[in-house]
């Protein structure tokens, strides 16, 4: 009989500690949870499986394969993703290469000098490490998992030792607590620090980083600033607390919000920077005025 | 507003002299044996200044970083800006082309209006205006500004030609 449940009674940890120990075969998957009107012994309603948000293949305790459920996982998709292959190289790859396994695919690749076997490894241990960190936040949905079923011998795949998912894996969450608990509202808002001092000097921000200071403006929320950027909530709060703790932000209240939540959140509005800003002449000739005045 | 230009044409200088806080910059060791024997250090993400209009209006004045190299940091700073400032290093003729092709990416990126200016004027080898006008090929509709960024009177007058053109722009689609 298989082994099911829901993440809200036995953690995704808990799970992985468990294959591990009993050195378990097989694939773990974790669904959608689609509420039920029926309530269990803790009070909370029932769910029942929806659409498959995750798949994990395990052999013999060890991660050897993880997807999740809107990721193309195929061979060319990882390379792309890992920087290995160009969206180029990835397209043309895709159409010649239909109908070939990943295996068979890996070694046309290698041949031809695109990739090494290394890359290949690599790429395919940190996709599957990817997908197992994401799901170790996942908080409640049900589970199943099925003794001896794995994935097909054309895929890839690479035996990872879940001790260590698991101790990274409880780093991170422990990191997500201490950036939530650092920062529980995303609707509030960035402005820059009156006077940003000299040691800001030699700051070397990065790609990601940047793009969030450019939407700095107390009329943005971070949760717009993070949609319009297409970033999750633990990436902004993670880049929002180090630009915080540089002293290049502040985190303030947006106008008309005493700190409290923003009612409506899941309709979020565009942050007001946009490409082109349509900006009113009054606005632009109080800059001139203030440019003209005396010392200004 | 965006501050653009080559490598070493003085958009720092140039943003420090009228920024009321101290410029937020990101200079690093720069790392190509020619450049370095320019100056030191150079922009790689950022500058940033402000000059602060009322209670609630302030002027950001964003430099791009001067190598090629970070040009990917160029699509980021165009979105949203009001206008931007090309610089060029009047002394330094061995830069223009790169101005222009400056020049060019910005105003592919955004049809926001733009004023070319003509650093370092002070020093005795800077081309004239006229000189540099034509080394540009700049149409004669396009503002080309003598300044000396390290003088704030200067820049000022550089931000003023820019948001009267910001204003002309405007009033014709307005």
């Amino acid at each position: 009989m298989p082994l099911q449940g829901n993440l809200r009674d036995f953690s995704t940890t808990q799970l992985l500690n468990l294959i591990n120990l009993a050195g378990k075969t097989g694939t773990l998957a974790i669904y959608e949870g689609v509420r039920t009107n029926e309530k269990d012994v803790n009070g909370n309603f029932r769910q029942v499986p929806g659409a498959e948000r995750a798949r994990v293949a395990f052999k013999a305790g060890k991660l050897i394969a993880a997807q999740l459920g809107t990721q193309d996982g195929n061979l060319v998709s990882v390379l792309n993703k890992s920087g290995k292959l160009t969206d180029d190289q990835a397209r043309i790859i895709r159409e010649r290469a239909k109908n070939t396994s990943d295996k068979a695919l890996a070694l046309l690749l290698i041949n031809a000098n695109y990739v090494s076997q290394r890359d290949i490894v690599a790429s395919v241990q940190q996709h599957t490490l990817d997908c197992v960190y994401n799901l170790l936040t996942w908080a409640e949905g049900p589970f199943r998992f099925e003794d001896n079923v794995l994935p097909g011998n054309d895929r890839i795949v690479v035996p990872i030792n879940l001790e260590n998912v698991i101790i990274e894996g409880a780093r991170r969450i422990r990191e997500i607590e201490q950036l939530t608990s650092h920062l529980p509202n995303l609707d509030m808002a960035l402005k820059f620090p009156e006077n940003p001092r000299e040691k800001f000097k030699g700051i070397h921000l990065s790609v990601e980083e940047w793009r969030v200071v450019s939407f700095v403006n107390p009329r943005n929320t971070i949760r717009q600033i993070a949609k319009a950027n297409n970033m999750s909530e633990i990436e902004i709060r993670r880049i929002v607390y180090g630009l915080e703790q540089a002293g290049l932000v502040e985190i303030v209240a947006p106008p008309g919000v005493s700190g409290a939540p923003r009612p409506g959140a899941g309709s979020t509005p565009t942050p007001q920077q946009v490409r082109a800003p349509n900006v009113e002449k009054s606005v632009v000739e109080r800059i001139i005025n203030r440019l003209r005045a005396p010392g200004g | 507003m965006v501050i653009t230009g080559p490598f070493s044409s003085g958009k720092t200088e140039f943003i420090g002299s009228i920024s009321e806080i101290d410029v937020v910059s990101t200079d690093t060791r720069v790392t190509s044996e020619a450049e370095s024997k320019v100056k030191g250090q150079t922009t790689v993400a950022m500058d940033f200044g402000r000059i602060t209009v009322d209670d609630d209006l302030v002027l950001y004045l964003f430099g791009t970083p001067g190598q090629r190299r970070f040009d990917f940091m160029w699509e980021i700073l165009a979105e949203g800006m009001l206008g931007f400032i090309v610089m060029v290093d009047s002394t330094k003729p061995e830069t223009f082309r790169e101005a222009k092709s400056i020049l060019e990416t910005f105003r592919a990126y955004a049809p926001t209006p733009y004023v070319v200016v003509a650093n370092k004027q002070d020093l005795p080898d800077a081309w004239s205006i006229d000189e540099l006008r034509i080394a540009l090929r700049l149409e004669p509709g396009v503002k080309l500004l003598g300044c000396t960024a390290t003088n704030k009177e200067s820049v000022k007058e550089v931000l003023l030609q820019l948001l009267y053109s910001i204003v002309e722009e405007i009033e014709k689609t307005g």
